[in-house]
């Protein structure tokens, strides 16, 4: 089973230094990536979804950020020592990444084929001419219609829509091993929301690709994602195969997330669950479960000490004084 | 595009007529006369050197008449400089003027810009601080510091360049590397601080971060993502910089005895040598708004979000 393995994240850590004092947006975060297995990635805002995932491509704005320990293997190396040059050519080629707001995330002032034939020709070593035809085919694929007319217009001239499918296009056209998605969807309309995941989730698959998806909502991922983490505070507190984590959420924090899903199946009248707090400010956090305060089940270990991670066997972890030894 | 260039253009005429119409009625207004300081004129003398300059007619009539004549573009004879017309005047002086800010501003704009992409690069290094403490110092220092204090250095003390003169005297092209470095101080100084700031902006921006992921090496993602958008709020104040430059000018020329329009400019105001300060405004004013018209047909053909109809 790990042979398919393609990228292990072992006990990545992401800090930034900052006035008010040290932010561990992410710290000791880990997981595995399977050949062409899609993982969700799930938490309120700021527990630290984007940092792991810019931690991995090694985007970390430095400073005030900077990878403060772990490992990720990629290819069998680890990106983490690597020097610019290496990481490059996993950048955009081997590893791609599309982001939450497609109307700032490309650049205004360059035509779509600049953009994108730029890529193309720096990984796969096209001449402008079949580049170009590269990029105009994966601009079809993701659903743009007449592309060989569009290709050379500017990024206004495009709906928010139409930009995160010429970014999705974009990230695929060096047929990247893994994708990532920072909550690709979070700023369109609700209804261009479903055509952008069910696009991701499509062109995926046809070409093999291993998609890490991020979004706030277990909702989002639910339909589409083989296996989920949860994130808090900058720690996994639970993973395992999406299937099993919504048929029997063990941490608490999931428990509320999946309550807080809106349902069809259930009657409307009732009021959507929220669960009660705010999430935790990360800076100078104390030696404890972050999530005590706002846990309907805390107990006085919780306040003391950050639980261990819990190996419930078949892939399924979770870190909760309710799990494992703390038991 | 050609329509905007048109109407922008036609647009000017109205422009340039309320300027000539308040001018020439303020500049009337001022106490004195071009020929209040020649005290021993006969009345009779006076009374037809009035009469030649048509200085006699009601000023409405006076109004219509100078109106006509920059219609046909002729901006009449000057009250002091004998036998010479505001046209040779201008003809002579502007064209000096006119190459000192030209060359004031380009390198103004390219020190400005280049000290503006190593500070933003360098962000926080000496680099950085040793720029910035030098922008700081050229906004604040007045030119006419400046001109003495490099005239004191370079011409006197150390006899590398000529104190005063233009390109035609003997000195040649050397005279105009103290003119430029004193008039380009200040925008290159504005500069330097607009584009180091605009560029550590965009370089924190989404689509730099795109850039960066698609793994495309940092000098091209400076030079290809991030200047062409970091820049653009430089070309918007190439407009109000050739402003300060003209301005500027009237100082720099007078410190290097530089034989521009700055000179007359002065001059003639003391004179109330009324034809003259026409001339000057007119000019002025069609600089300005030229490069006004410029930076805007810059920016359109810069940014692309930006249509004109
Ligand atoms: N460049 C940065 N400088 C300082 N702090 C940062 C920076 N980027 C992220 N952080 C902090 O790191 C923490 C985690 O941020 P991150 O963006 O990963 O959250 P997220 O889970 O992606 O949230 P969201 O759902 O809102 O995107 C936050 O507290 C955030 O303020
Ligand atoms: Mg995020």
């Amino acid at each position: 089973m790990t042979d398919d393995v393609i990228l292990q994240v072992k006990d990545l850590k992401a800090y930034f230094k900052l006035d008010e004092g040290l932010l561990k947006a992410v710290d000791g975060v880990s997981f595995d990536l399977r050949k062409g297995e899609t993982l969700g990635i799930v938490g309120e805002s700021g527990s630290g979804k984007s940092v792991t995932n810019l931690a991995i491509m090694k985007l970390i704005p430095t400073p005030p950020g900077r990878i403060a320990g772990g490992q990720v293997i990629f290819d069998g190396k680890d990106l983490i020592p690597m020097n610019d040059n290496e990481i490059r050519q996993i950048r955009g080629n081997k590893i791609s990444m599309i982001f939450q707001d497609p109307m700032t995330s490309l650049n205004p002032f360059l035509r779509i084929s600049t953009q994108m034939v730029e890529t193309i020709v720096l990984h796969q070593g096209l001449d402008k001419k079949a580049a170009k035809e590269k990029a105009i085919e994966m601009l079809k694929l993701a659903g743009i219609p007449a592309p060989e007319n569009r290709i050379d217009q500017y990024p206004h001239q495009f709906s928010g829509g139409m930009r995160q499918r010429v970014m999705i296009a974009m990230a695929l056209s060096c047929n990247p091993e893994i994708l990532i998605a920072d909550e690709p969807t979070t700023a369109l309309d609700v209804t261009i929301q479903a055509q952008i995941l069910e696009l991701i989730n499509e062109l995926s698959q046809r070409l093999g690709t291993a998609v890490i998806l991020i979004t706030h909502s277990l909702g989002v991922v639910a339909g589409m994602c083989d296996n989920i983490c949860v994130m808090y505070a900058g720690r996994v507190v639970e993973k395992g195969s999406a299937d099993e984590i919504f048929a029997d959420p063990k941490h608490p924090y999931t428990v509320g997330l999946i309550k807080s899903v809106p349902r069809l199946d259930k009657e409307n009248k009732q009021r959507l669950y929220s669960i009660p707090g705010q999430p935790p400010n990360v800076i100078n956090l104390p030696e404890c479960c972050p999530f005590f305060p706002r846990c309907d089940r805390a107990m006085d270990i919780c306040k003391s000490k950050y639980p261990p991670v819990a190996d419930l066997g078949n892939g399924r972890t979770v870190s909760c004084w309710l799990y494992g030894e703390g038991k | 595009m050609t329509r905007f260039i048109v109407r922008r253009l036609l647009s000017t005429i109205p422009t340039l007529f309320v300027i000539i119409t308040l001018s020439f009625f303020l500049i009337r207004m001022a106490p004195g006369g071009p020929f209040a300081r020649e005290k021993k004129v006969p009345p009779e003398i006076l009374q037809n050197l009035l009469k030649k300059y048509h200085m006699d007619e009601p000023l409405p009539q006076q109004y219509f008449r100078y109106l006509g004549d920059v219609l046909r573009f002729d901006l009449g004879p000057s009250f002091k400089y004998k036998d010479q017309t505001v046209n040779d005047l201008l003809g002579t002086t502007f064209p000096v003027s006119l190459t000192l800010g030209v060359m004031a501003l380009a390198v103004a704009t390219f020190l400005g810009v280049l000290v503006g992409i190593i500070s933003a690069l360098k962000q926080n290094k000496w680099q950085d601080y040793a720029a910035m403490s030098v922008a700081v110092l050229g906004i604040s220092i007045p030119l006419f510091v400046v001109g003495p204090v490099l005239m004191l250095v370079f011409a006197l003390i150390l006899d590398w360049l000529p104190t005063s003169g233009w390109i035609g005297s003997r000195a040649g092209w050397a005279t105009v590397v103290m003119p430029v470095m004193t008039l380009m101080l200040p925008p290159f100084a504005y500069i330097a601080r607009m584009s180091r700031g605009s560029i550590i902006e965009v370089i924190r921006s989404d689509y730099v971060r795109t850039a960066r992921a698609k793994g495309l090496k940092e000098n091209v993602v400076i030079t290809k993502h991030v200047l062409k958008g970091a820049l653009l709020p430089v070309v918007t104040y190439l407009g109000p910089a050739f402003a300060g430059i003209v301005t500027g000018s009237v100082v720099v020329e007078r410190i290097f005895d530089i034989p521009g329009i700055g000179k007359i400019f002065v001059q003639s105001a003391f004179n109330r040598d009324y034809t003259v300060i026409m001339g000057d405004v007119i000019v002025y004013s069609l600089i300005l708004i030229s490069a006004n018209f410029i930076v805007d047909v810059l920016y359109g053909i810069l940014d692309p979000r930006i249509t004109y109809k």
